[in-house]
């Protein structure tokens, strides 16, 4: 019997031990071989095989998919779960070819490991039903995240960075954990979809109240969700460009799919309302409160910063708000919602941090400085004008799709004008951050650069790590059926 | 072979981006070549279709999940307007011709701003209707802010903004419908036969009218419209005056008006003496006709003068659609045809004849330049112009706005004759303007020379008077179409009960 479990352990985890022992040979290969050689030549060997693991565990994934649960919901393998793996991977191969061209280290094999062993957790993440394994398996995807954060030893801010990380992030996982023991104790499972009995046969008790209150704190801040947020502008310009781009794009990809199926497989019971005039208490109310929230301080604040990389955390925490209407509604359709904007949201983030990443040698932070990018380097500032407004949620990109089916979602409910509060106000916010995105891609087309400015080279890699997100941004966008119809089939 | 107008200007752009080298010429000619396909198709469009009944061109399914059809199609209204598309396309290229600063980046987003606007007029499906809707906006938001003049940024910024924020209501306004009908399509022939719940309409027709109704310039939201005319660089104009205004105007009629027409029935009680919100859009439209007249009546920048005008003019086409009889209505599209042909021209005058060769837009100054015998073509261009835009019989206008009056005079016979007092206002300020710039007092030397005007410009000019001169004698050419459609099944639950 264990014999057996532990053979379909095994085949089950296929893609996440792929990319586990690509991370174990990827240092290996670092400390042992590439010692003496160049810098640049490490960081591309090292990422070239890194990209390679991560290649194996897609086509693990995609010829052998393997489905099973394995008991208590320890660990749940179906066709949806495996898309979310597949986008995660995709996300680390992009993130993987920007880490090519990166300079900023000498423990180049320790770099790539780590981002490895994140992907690694976020697998597992999104295929766990389990309290403790969800636990587990963040807490692993933190620690990894903490130390890519304060990797550049150098850099004063990003030392700094990694250090309020890692103290909002501790924190934050000590209400986690608060959470789910109150949860643990109501119900005395760690299975999702038993809390889920617990719960529908004890609504109002108080302690699930705090428990669910405790949750979304403690989920809150890996979505970067306000009041949860304070970290996310110090990382996201602190960081090496490269674990910024990470933090920003897949770590958001696994957190938000991981509280979706927390709240809506283990709490449906308590879910409650949030429609206008007929709330009634209970989860939904309050993500609409941080849905709210959010939109609101996420992009007004973006309005105010001068860092690019500030204004994409404040933009990101809008984001944030918008995502978590398609938690509000909580239905299947909003779950596919949910799914297709945070990987098409992912993919213009990494894509513009991609942006960044090529420009690290310009030292550009300030929006002032992409002064006449579009001459400087025509085709980085083509791409940055479609992620941005892939972003701003301009049609016919990725990011306007994922707009409106959000806010089809939100208002195909039973009692349908219900949430039409939230989505005017999505609307009107989406408004508001049109202006922020237009005025950096302002400075990168209608600014003349400044005087000496020189053509930028961009590496080959980086180029086509761009083109690629590009690319698929704008593909996304034309034929939205390509993810739809695999979002479905998972949902099915 | 309509669908390929769009088409045609979506490669024309790649072609123009992507041509090596910095010819003038090749970015030039590709641009006028790609404009004259455009308009050529279009009329033979209207030429070959003078039923204006609704046909399709393609469709196809898109996203099959959603309901949501890649659908263009077309009816007598959408023909005259990507006819008055095609035409300003082609006048806009032959009045941009002096462009030299990035001239490739200059035709490209020219073209792919044409290309969207076709695809707006051409959608029969809302969700693409929309997209080519947004897709309108960034391009001019770069044309103004790069190749602009007076404030260009912040011009442009607003002028963007007012349409992101128009276009936010409209897309609620959109998924409302799509969500409410329950039938998973966002088809307007399937739509526009659901019977929506009164209760609905009369909160999405309001949310969807504002929405397009900003980009048509309607009082109180019309402020991005003078800033946004005269920062423009001349073919901008042109287009934003002449073109992407209706754009806002056609959202109003085709969406909002065919989609909830029930939203224009009477509350049933009255706030502050407003009975529908057919009254409160009136009203509103009255006071831009009047408000934009006499702001124009004392502007000092000529640029600005026909900026308001515009507004004041765009007042005609919404209080047309708000008298919901078949005159006024037809009326209503009639003058966003006349309108766009008219300010098209204003524009090019102002814009390109005058300030390019004077560099000044001040009234003062120009009246001591001895304009009229410096430049005699532009002169008369601009009288023939201004003739046109206050009415006078011969023109289209004339046409048009008689129909917006008999129309409103059925409807709500005190607002004719305010309206009737805007047109006295826009004689005013047309009369004002044409003395200062043409025939004010010269006190500068009579050596004084400019530029003559050149070739494409009269070009240009010609193909502006003619097709306002044209319509203007025999308006059946367009009104065959117009009339048709409005009687044509699409508008059918608007008719509900015979024109009002």
């Amino acid at each position: 019997m264990i014999g057996s479990n532990y053979v379909e352990l095994l085949w089950l985890t296929a893609p996440e031990i792929t990319v586990a022992l690509a991370a174990l040979l990827v240092l290996v290969l670092d400390l042992s071989f590439l010692r003496r050689s160049a810098l640049a030549m490490r960081f591309r060997i090292t990422s070239l095989v890194a990209c390679i693991g991560c290649i194996l565990a897609l086509l693990v994934l995609l010829r052998f998919p393997a489905q099973g649960e394995l008991p208590a919901g320890m660990l749940v393998v179906n066709p949806l779960s495996q898309l979310m793996q597949i986008a995660l991977l995709a996300l680390a191969i992009l993130v993987l070819l920007l880490v090519s061209s990166a300079r900023f280290t000498t423990h180049v094999g320790e770099y790539c490991a780590l981002i490895l062993f994140a992907t690694t957790a976020m697998m597992l993440l999104v295929s766990t039903q389990n309290l403790l394994v969800i636990f587990l398996t963040i807490e692993f995807l933190s620690l990894s995240l903490y130390i890519l954060t304060a990797f550049d030893k150098q850099s004063r801010s990003s030392a700094e960075a990694g250090l309020k990380y890692f103290l909002f992030g501790g924190m934050s996982a000590g209400i986690l954990l608060f959470g789910m023991s109150l949860l643990y104790g109501l119900s005395g499972s760690l299975e999702l979809a038993r809390i889920a009995i617990a719960v529908k046969a004890s609504p109002g008790d108080p302690l699930l109240t705090l428990a669910i209150v405790m949750l979304l704190a403690g989920l809150g801040f890996k979505i970067a969700a306000a009041p949860f947020h304070m970290w996310a502008p110090e990382v996201y310009q602190g960081a090496p460009t490269c674990s910024a781009a990470l933090v920003a794009s897949s770590s958001k990809v696994a957190s938000f799919f991981v509280l979706f199926v927390l709240f809506s497989v283990g709490m449906t019971g308590a879910a409650g309302r949030a429609a206008w005039g007929n709330q009634s208490p209970g989860w939904a109310p309050l993500v609409a409160l941080l849905a709210v929230v959010s939109m609101l301080w996420g992009n007004l604040a973006a309005i105010a910063q001068s860092s690019v990389r500030r204004l994409l955390a404040y933009s990101a925490i809008g984001h944030a708000g918008y995502m978590l209407i398609a938690l509000v509604v909580h239905t299947e359709q909003s779950l596919g919602a949910l799914i297709y904007y945070v990987i098409t949201y992912a993919l213009a983030t990494v894509g513009t941090f991609g942006v960044l990443a090529a420009l690290e040698d310009e030292k550009v932070d300030s929006i002032a400085h992409f002064a006449g990018l579009a001459k400087r380097a025509p085709d980085l500032s083509f791409c940055l004008l479609i992620f941005l407004l892939s972003l701003a949620g301009i049609p016919p990109l990725a990011g306007f799709f994922g707009k409106f089916y959000v806010f089809v979602s939100a208002l195909e409910i039973a009692d349908h004008p219900g949430l039409l509060w939230l989505v005017l106000l999505a609307l009107a916010m989406s408004v508001v951050s049109f202006y922020y995105y237009l005025k950096v891609l302002k400075q990168a087309y209608v600014s003349e650069p400044v005087a000496g400015a020189t053509v930028i080279r961009v590496p080959a890699a980086t180029r086509v790590a761009l083109w690629a997100t590009a690319a698929l941004v704008v593909l996304l966008g034309f034929l939205p059926d390509l993810l739809l119809n695999r979002i479905a089939t998972g949902l099915r | 072979m309509l669908a390929w107008t769009i088409y045609v200007s979506f490669i024309g752009a790649v072609v123009v981006a992507l041509t090596p080298g910095k010819s003038l010429l090749v970015a030039r000619f590709t641009a006028l070549l790609t404009t004259i396909a455009g308009l050529g198709i279009a009329i033979a469009a209207v030429v070959h279709d003078r039923t204006g009944q609704p046909f399709t061109i393609v469709r196809a399914p898109w996203i099959p999940r959603l309901g949501i059809e890649y659908h263009l199609a077309a009816d007598g209204i959408s023909l005259v307007l990507v006819l008055l598309t095609g035409i300003a396309a082609v006048a806009g290229v032959l009045f941009s011709w002096n462009i030299e600063r990035r001239v490739k980046d200059f035709f490209a987003l020219y073209l792919l701003l044409i290309g969207a606007v076709y695809g707006v007029f051409l959608s029969f499906d809302l969700f693409l209707l929309f997209v080519f809707y947004e897709l309108v906006i960034i391009p001019k938001y770069f044309l103004i802010a790069i190749w602009g003049s007076t404030r260009r940024e912040y011009a442009a910024m607003k002028l963007v903004l007012y349409s992101f924020g128009g276009s936010a209501l409209v897309l609620a306004g959109i998924v409302a419908a799509y969500v409410v009908s329950g039938e998973r399509t966002l088809s307007l022939e399937a739509l526009a036969h659901f019977p929506f719940s009164t209760h609905f309409q009369m909160w999405a027709f309001p949310m969807v009218f504002v929405g397009f109704a900003v980009l048509a310039g309607m009082w109180p939201f019309h402020t991005w419209a003078p800033t946004g005319h005269a920062a423009a660089p001349t073919a901008a104009s042109m287009l934003l005056a002449g073109v992407v205004m209706k754009l806002g105007a056609y959202g109003c009629l085709r969406v909002a008006m065919m989609l909830f027409p029930r939203g224009l029935d009477p509350w049933g009680f009255k706030v502050l003496g407003f009975g529908s919100w057919q009254q409160v859009f009136a009203v509103l439209a009255l006071i831009g006709i009047v408000y934009g007249a006499s702001i124009a009546l004392v502007q000092k920048d000529l640029k600005f003068v026909v900026g308001y005008s515009s507004v004041s003019h765009m007042g005609f086409v919404l209080l047309g659609l708000m008298t919901l009889n078949q005159i006024g209505l037809s009326g209503a599209v009639y003058q966003m045809f006349s309108h766009g042909i008219i300010a098209g021209l204003l524009f090019a005058v102002v814009g390109r004849m005058v300030y390019d060769r004077t560099h000044t837009r001040d009234l003062g100054e120009l009246s001591r330049i001895p304009l009229a015998r410096l430049i005699p073509f532009a002169a008369v261009t601009f009288v023939l112009a201004f003739m046109a835009s206050i009415g006078l019989p011969g023109f289209s206008g004339f046409i048009a706005e008689l129909e917006v009056l008999i129309g409103s005079w059925r409807s709500f016979p005190w607002m004719a004759c305010i309206a009737g007092l805007g047109i006295l206002i826009g004689i005013a300020f047309s009369w004002r303007a044409l003395q200062a710039t043409f025939f004010g007092e010269p006190t500068t030397t009579p050596e004084q020379v400019l530029p003559p005007i050149t070739l494409p410009e009269r070009l240009g000019a010609c193909l502006l008077l003619a097709s306002t001169i044209l319509l203007g004698l025999y308006p059946r050419l367009l009104m065959d179409l117009i009339l048709p459609s409005l009687n044509g099944p699409l508008f059918e639950q608007l008719r509900q009960g015979g024109w009002r």
